[in-house]
């Protein structure tokens, strides 16, 4: 049952973002995309990490998708449906560079590297913050610290002159 | 783990080359060449998180929140980034940001 789920889920998150990457104007490619992390985040739920998919739709699809949404309407971009698609001379050499690494991709997915797999173990809040904090205590604060730098220097980039 | 863990990294590599794809073929554009970065990030996150069901320890999914902290805060700074080049040029084709000084 869960075997199928995760099957769908894959699928429409696939077909989400193809249609995101294909689409011409922002906003529609946003909402593409934001469809694409909510079934990305049930993919997560389905690997058992409820906290990791609790984040995706609280900060992924809720809070980066809307501050695109936000720049995007409050940037002027005329017309963006009558942007054209890159041309093809453009497709062909990202698609040969796409494929080449899901080519080198499936053979190493099909190599008996991984073994099989553990026994799952439900991971609670409890043991992830024990982790977390115990573990990578350094890295928490240097996140931290990014996110001040981040705000500091979008305030500066944004202010008025 | 309810599926062989080669299928999630087969899903996470699918949606990479997807960023890919939308990072190369979109170059002109600023906005979408960001959305292709937010997709490879995204792959970089469901790997993580694969490779925490399948070994059964949590610091994949620390690591995954990791890096939706650091999204946050590149997709912030580069936003801005674009708010402040299109106040410049009226435009957000990365083709007219060809030069350096004003």
């Amino acid at each position: 049952m869960e075997q199928i789920v995760f099957y769908i889920l894959a699928a429409v998150v696939v077909i989400a973002t193809l249609f995101a990457v294909t689409e011409r104007h922002p906003v529609h490619a946003i909402v593409y995309l934001a469809t694409s992390f909510f079934g990305l985040a049930v993919i997560f739920y389905l690997l058992l990490a409820p906290l990791a998919a609790v984040f995706e739709v609280i900060i992924y699809a809720g809070a980066i998708m809307v501050l695109f949404l936000f720049v995007i309407m409050m940037l002027d971009l005329g017309h963006p449906e009558k942007v054209k698609r890159p041309a093809f001379r453009d497709w062909w050499p990202a698609v040969v560079l796409s494929l080449l690494i899901l080519a080198s991709f499936a053979v190493l997915a099909g190599m008996p590297f991984f073994g099989p797999p553990a026994a799952a173990a439900q991971i609670d809040i409890r043991g992830f913050a024990a982790v977390l904090f115990r573990n990578y205590g350094v890295a928490v604060e240097i996140i931290s610290l990014q996110l001040l730098f981040a705000l500091v220097g979008a305030l500066y980039l944004g202010r008025r002159r | 783990m309810i599926v062989p863990l080669s299928h999630v990294l087969s899903l996470s590599g699918i949606l990479f080359s997807l960023g890919l794809v939308c990072l190369l073929v979109w170059r002109a554009n600023l906005i979408m060449m960001l959305i292709g970065i937010e997709i490879m990030l995204n792959a970089a996150i469901l790997a993580f998180v694969g490779g925490s069901a399948a070994w059964g320890n949590a610091d994949g999914q620390v690591f995954a929140l990791f890096i939706i902290a650091m999204t946050s805060a590149e997709v912030s700074l580069a936003l801005a980034l674009v708010v402040f080049l299109h106040r410049r040029k009226k435009t957000v084709d990365s083709d007219e940001f060809r030069e350096l000084g004003e």
